[in-house]
């Protein structure tokens, strides 16, 4: 299968172990990314707070890339990446005269934007019966949490997911062997951009999220955005030092468990990279699935 | 967009209304928003407030509100409006308005924040997060917030020492240069 590919910032910095996760997997799966040439930041969370054209423009270049390359469709990993480009996908159809005040912004046409999928609809896509196929570890003793955050099923009937109870990412996680857990924090916001101006907000955010998600059971949460997985991740050692009873949690990629369950070891998939140390045990002493 | 055919004098509303393509009078206040929004507890005014000062013509008020600044974006409200109103939005263009008029930023380390952010990107065309916390840390004189998390990244590689810049880096610079807002006052 092909797909565009718009990797995002992080990907090449704080999240790299998502970009190599992520890469491993989708070979894996007989998916072939090619990456948007010349790709550039979709302006994040800074860019709408400050300027809308701005923000539009910014997504804009880069959907006149994928379109300039033949891409009919592409996937963007970052929660954050997904929701600008498909906001502004949505907007630049919706208002003609604004799409041609951007075009004439990027000095680039726009005409037949691509197909934008989020890392879930795109997995979806690929089929859970793909991944149980080429599954070779069951990680069954796995109890995961699946955190969706606020920019993957927002703002409702962005997609096919509900906006309040989604289930997308179960259906995935589950296609791994492991069991997912019932929990009230999974859209909640985890403070995301405001992690370095206010840290003392996202430490009381995420550890709400973490509490909530270790009290119904779980030992592992699954996020699907780098600026989750830092905020939940990278933050736990704040969480740590202000609150001493706190029980850390490890926190996986989707792409990392899925790669778990694919037979991929921790350090191939970039896991050792992590804050808090993950040691769930993975046996593929107990359940070897023939290929 | 106005629609008066008798005189009428432009005001923050409608530079509003044009930034969002939605009328503000679209919200009955009945505070559905506020109740769901995780950034309640650390704002002064509720997110629905903000929206009614600016139906009041309380411009001044809204703009100078910490609210629009620790909003975070969740869209949270915007998913659970009965009335279809992103609110959302509705924040992003207050904050564009309010620097437009050169209001004084309640939330300065917010600001300062997007704008090294921003910073980056206009040089580079994509982020760079070793030029980002230099630039925060010079604006904000907070050296020696997050020192314990950098080491391990470094370690790890995800810092990267030099940024990446874009083909494409002077196209991005022309973006930002007919974009970015001006302060008008
Ligand atoms: S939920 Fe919608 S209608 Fe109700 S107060 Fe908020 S913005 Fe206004
Ligand atoms: S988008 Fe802003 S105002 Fe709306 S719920 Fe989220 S933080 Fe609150």
């Amino acid at each position: 299968m092909q797909i565009g590919y718009y990797p995002g910032c992080s990907q090449e910095g704080t999240a790299k172990e998502y970009d190599k996760s992520l890469r491993e997997v989708l070979k894996v799966l007989d998916v072939d990314p090619t990456e948007i040439n010349d790709w550039s930041c979709c302006g994040a969370t800074s860019a709408h707070v400050t300027s809308h054209k701005l923000s539009l423009a910014l997504s804009a270049r880069n959907l006149a890339l994928a379109e300039k390359q033949g891409l009919k469709e592409i996937f963007a990993p970052c929660a954050a990446c997904y929701n600008r480009l498909l906001t502004s996908k949505n907007e630049l159809q919706e208002h003609p005269e604004q799409k041609y005040e951007i075009e004439t912004i990027i000095e680039e046409k726009i005409n037949n934007i691509p197909e934008i999928y989020n890392i879930v609809n795109f997995f979806q896509k690929i089929g859970k019966d793909k991944i149980a196929e080429k599954k070779k570890i069951d990680l069954k003793n796995f109890k995961a949490a699946c955190y969706y955050g606020c920019l993957l099923v927002r703002p409702s009937g962005i997609n096919s997911d509900d906006s309040e109870q989604p289930n997308s990412m179960e259906e995935i996680v589950k296609a791994t062997g492991a069991q997912t857990i019932d929990w009230n924090f999974k859209l909640e916001c985890c403070g995301a951009a405001h992690s370095i101006a206010r840290q003392d907000i996202v430490v009381d955010l995420s550890k709400k999220i973490l509490d909530d998600a270790i009290k119904h059971g779980a030992n592992v949460i699954v996020v699907a955005c780098p600026m989750c997985h830092s905020n939940l991740d990278m933050r736990q050692q704040n969480i740590k030092s202000k609150f001493s009873d706190f029980k850390e949690i490890p926190v996986l990629y989707l792409s990392e468990i899925l790669g778990l369950a694919l037979g991929f070891d921790k350090k191939q998939l970039g896991i050792d990279t992590h804050f808090i140390e993950f040691n769930l045990p993975v046996r593929n002493d107990v359940q070897e699935v023939s290929a | 967009m106005s629609h008066h055919n008798t005189t009428h004098v432009r005001t923050i509303s409608d530079d509003i209304t044009d930034i969002t393509s939605q009328n503000p009078e679209l919200c009955y206040q009945c505070g559905k928003c506020s109740a769901g929004c995780p950034m309640r507890n650390y704002m002064d005014d509720a997110p629905n407030v903000i929206v009614r000062y600016i139906q009041l013509g309380l411009f001044e008020k809204a703009m100078n509100s910490a609210t629009i600044w620790l909003c975070a974006g969740c869209l949270t409200c915007s998913s659970r409006c009965p009335k279809n109103f992103d609110l959302a939005k509705f924040m992003d263009a207050v904050r564009e308005v309010a620097l437009r008029n050169g209001v004084k930023v309640k939330e300065k380390t917010i600001l300062k924040f997007h704008k090294a952010f921003l910073k980056q990107i206009k040089n580079h065309g994509r982020s760079y997060e070793v030029g980002l916390v230099r630039d925060y840390k010079m604006a904000t004189f907070d050296l020696f917030s997050d020192v314990e998390n950098s080491p391990k990244m470094l370690l790890d590689g995800k810092l990267n020492i030099f940024p990446h810049n874009v083909k494409g880096k002077d196209k991005i610079k022309s973006i930002f240069e007919k974009t970015e807002v001006k302060k008008c006052k």
